[in-house]
């Protein structure tokens, strides 16, 4: 079992409670402490003065797992939350399983176990009193830390019993709690690092330090589709604090002893680049989304009934197109990482929402195996799926292969804005065949994306609710790279269908929450096909959101709605526009969300908000586009986040249906845009079909927030 | 490269580094003070914020050899124990998501609060607009800033 040094003095002791059985404890000293440090499982340790320590297995980037994962373990633990400690774990596939950020997958997946893993505990800690006073362990309880004997009032914390516990033999099958009894899980609880952030402690990898590391920074083709022709490094290499400028790929690195004087060094290099793929601009962009809408070559992705007869016999049809551009994840904290490549093995420190993928994509490029190769995961300077990839690690261990010595590569803003695994530009054609009463019977979407994969999302709504519907979808393969972003594909894609949806609503002189739940009681009824979402968990959110905005009733104020399913969670929005001197000013977001059982009422909250200011952020502003294969954007001087002046208020509500948890990462995001472009429209009549909605020739001379 | 003494948090410093040396650098590569940080280098996002002389300044742009013997205060600097009322209001509130930018923000906020202790929402908005936050936790930092403000009386 892994030894890791305790925070605070003490000491941690393991043993396999899922392997071998039998416990092997081993006891170090630490300082002049000689307190046994007692490990149940992977996940926690007690010490004898009550300290208790759990791991984090999971990167964290924000999503604040390091606090909701202990707090589920104190939770069955019955612990005292002011005495848990937290730490991230290393790397360890053989202790954790999933040790990966992304999909909002953290807490669904790892729920029952954490749980689990606390109960045993307690389990042990109660056996262990019962033992010591010779009384029934069903007569004993515990609280905060502490077993008590209620009718002797005979009470010892879980540190004097700790020691004792550990001899208990562990429980194959433990209860857990109800979820009427829990006394943490679903109150607010603050961030457990907290402190360390404001403080300004080395949290991050940028803050990384090892004495003797050397900084290098990586200049990459300036346009998409280029290679190297010609390297001239004499100048850089010359250059104060520079001591060596090598290359690998397509890229040239300059290697030195501070970062100021790297990128001084990098600029003075001279290199040459030459066409070796397609130069795309956004331009070309533009002009194949037209073509490739109307080709023949999709991939069918969804078919129900017959689209051609239902179209063909209908009274009237609905087109609409919608396009976004491609997005640049801009985590705040620009990408870096350091490797030390060594004969024995190699040691990687920084921050991945991979750390599996950055050690085996390591071994597989150095040819050794990955049992050599250790990662430390660093707290991640926002993630948004851009360090999914291992791009930038491979730029590390490049490097420090190439110069034997530890390094730290660290890139740049415009390095990180421009060097690819963008969101992907999409365009989506949808058509909606009405009849004479005007009910939906056929429905067709076609989405042509640039690197998008499957740029639909067939199984969602309103698929299962239509006769009539054919999903389809073309991709274009660029030399443009791109990565899942937030929410992927469906961070655009439900503005559209919301959108749209909306449209149809409008054109049959419904109100657009009553068409959905008409919809959603037709996909119950007399489903078509598949049904790949939950009716009921849609339609609470639905019913809430529009409860708690007091939606139509609201003579004054032009309400937009929308509502998504994505990453096992529903979120239903409304968004609110007030006119005040013929000017739309959007003041409010209402979101009403399910992701089951809430682990964190505080974290969650900002997760929600936190998401629907990303997405309103992104609709309203975000755009990254291209000349000549060159990124036109390349800092926030030229591609524009949103900030303070330009937040509308928000308010969040939680279903509580006792599921579960199902995950909140990502879910929030995607009905933003539509809640928003909705409520516009019902505001102004002008549609928007196209992100960022600030550079639509509807939004010209409109002013959406006094503060804008 | 030339020699610089630099008034930090209380305590004098001597650095040897090129005059165009940005201070976010000499503080991060020189000093270790890694708690201001690098989010663009040219004074769009704010996580560089340090005080001179008590007022916010973006470190990413400030030449070390402009600094001469200006008084420099970091996030480190900002208080003995994180007990700024700042920072205490921004673990009240439980701001911080990622947290990358939050030093940059609390600089920003105590600058502010420092010369206008009960500022309007406009001023508040106006003097944090200039921070980006990219887990967008801007209603808490706005809330943090009040509650900060109502404790400093």
């Amino acid at each position: 079992m892994k030894v890791a040094a305790a925070t605070g003095g003490g000491l941690i002791l393991g043993f396999h409670w899922n392997g071998a059985g039998a416990s092997a404890m081993e006891v170090l000293t630490k300082d002049s402490l000689s307190a046994v440090n007692h490990r149940f499982n992977s996940y926690l340790s007690i010490a004898p003065d009550g300290v208790i320590t759990i791991l984090s297995p999971n990167p964290e980037l924000g999503q604040n797992i390091k606090t909701s994962f202990p707090l589920i373990v104190a939770e069955e633990l019955d612990a005292d939350w002011s005495k848990v400690k937290v730490l991230q774990a290393p790397l360890d596939p053989a202790n954790f399983e999933r040790q990966v950020t992304g999909g909002s997958g953290a807490v669904p997946h790892s729920w029952e176990r954490l749980r689990k893993a606390g109960a045993t505990a307690r389990h042990m800690l109660i056996e262990a009193a019962a033992k010591k006073w010779n009384v029934p362990a069903s007569s004993l309880t515990a609280e905060k830390s502490i077993v008590i004997h209620k009718s002797s009032g005979r009470k010892a914390n879980y540190g004097e019993l700790a020691t004792a516990a550990a001899a208990i033999p562990v429980p194959t099958d433990v209860k857990l709690k109800d979820i009427k009894d829990f006394k943490l899980i679903g109150t607010p609880v603050r961030n457990v690092d907290n402190h360390e952030m404001i403080t300004g402690k080395p949290l991050y990898g940028l803050d990384f330090h090892r004495e003797g590391m050397l900084i290098a920074m990586v200049q990459r083709p300036t346009a998409f589709g280029m290679k190297i022709k010609s390297v001239d490094i004499a100048a850089a290499k010359a250059m104060p604090g520079i001591v060596d400028v090598v290359t690998f790929n397509n890229n040239v690195a300059v290697v030195g002893k501070s970062t100021w004087q790297v990128m001084k060094a990098r600029k003075a290099l001279k290199v040459e680049y030459e066409k070796d793929g397609a130069i795309e601009s956004t331009a070309d962009h533009d002009r194949l989304f037209k073509e490739l809408l109307d080709s023949g070559n999709a991939t069918v992705r969804r078919k129900d009934g017959d689209v051609d007869a239902a179209f063909k016999s209908a009274a009237k049809v609905i087109r609409s197109e919608y396009q976004c551009p491609f997005l640049s994840h801009a985590p705040l904290e620009p990408m870096n990482f350091f490797a030390h490549v060594r004969e024995d093995g190699v040691e990687l420190v920084g921050p991945t929402q991979t750390p599996d993928r950055a050690r085996n994509d390591t071994a597989k490029l150095l040819g050794i195996s990955p049992d050599k190769i250790t990662v430390e995961m660093t707290r991640l300077g926002g993630g948004f799926g851009r360090r999914l990839q291992s791009d930038y690690v491979i730029d590390a261990v490049e490097v420090s292969r190439a110069v034997k010595a530890p390094v730290k590569v660290v890139w740049t803003r415009e390095d990180d804005m421009t060097a690819g695994i963008y969101r992907p530009a999409v365009r989506y054609r949808f058509e909606a065949a009405l009849d004479a009463k005007g009910n939906m019977i056929g429905y067709k979407l076609r989405g042509v994306g640039i690197n998008a994969g499957n740029s639909t999302r067939e199984d969602n709504f309103p698929s299962g609710a239509v006769d009539n519907l054919l999903i389809d979808s073309i991709d274009h393969q660029s030399p443009i790279t791109t990565g899942a972003w937030r929410a992927p594909i469906t961070n655009f894609l439900a503005f559209a269908e919301q959108s749209f949806l909306d449209e149809v609503a409008h054109a049959v002189k419904k109100d657009p929450v009553q068409f959905r739940l008409e919809l959603l009681d037709r996909a119950k009824t007399s489903p078509v096909g598949a049904i790949r979402y939950d009716i009921d968990r849609m339609k609470a959110v639905i019913q809430l959101a529009a409860e708690k905005s007091g939606w139509g009733k609201k003579p004054n104020v032009a309400q937009g709605f929308s509502v998504y399913f994505s990453h096992r969670s529903y979120v239903a929005q409304v968004a609110e526009i007030e006119m005040k001197n013929n000017n739309p000013v959007l003041k409010k977001i209402y979101a009403a969300a399910d992701c089951g059982i809430v682990v964190n009422m505080s974290g969650a909250k900002q997760q929600v908000t936190g998401g629907i200011v990303d997405g309103f952020g992104h609709a309203m502003f975000g755009k990254l586009t291209f000349k000549n294969g060159e990124p036109e954007q390349k800092n926030f001087n030229s591609y524009k986040l949103i900030r303070m002046k330009e937040i509308p208020e928000v308010e969040v509500h939680f279903v509580d249906n006792g599921i579960d948890p199902t995950g909140l990462g990502e879910p929030a995001l995607p009905p933003t845009g539509g809640a928003v472009a909705n409520a516009i429209f019902k505001a102004t009549g002008k549609r928007l079909r196209n992100q960022p909605f600030m550079q639509e020739e509807e939004m010209k001379g409109v002013n959406l927030g006094e503060k804008l | 490269m030339a020699k610089y003494k630099l008034q930090i948090n209380g305590r004098t410093h001597e650095v040897d580094v090129d005059a165009d040396t940005p201070l976010l650098w000499v503080l991060r590569d020189n000093l270790g003070l890694v708690g201001t940080k690098y989010g663009c280098g040219i004074a769009q996002c704010g996580a560089c914020t340090v005080h001179l002389n008590g007022a916010a300044v973006r470190s990413c742009v400030m030449p070390v050899s402009a600094v001469r013997e200006g008084k420099i205060t970091t996030i480190e600097g900002l208080s003995e124990k994180g007990n700024h009322p700042v920072q205490l209001a921004w673990d009240e509130v439980d701001v911080p998501q990622c947290g990358y930018c939050q030093a940059g923000q609390i600089m920003t906020a105590a600058a502010l609060l420092a010369k206008n202790p009960k500022p309007s929402a406009e001023e508040i908005d106006n003097a944090m607009n200039g921070n980006i936050c990219r887990c967008g936790t801007y209603h808490r930092i706005r809330e943090a800033v009040v509650l900060a403000s109502n404790k400093m009386k």
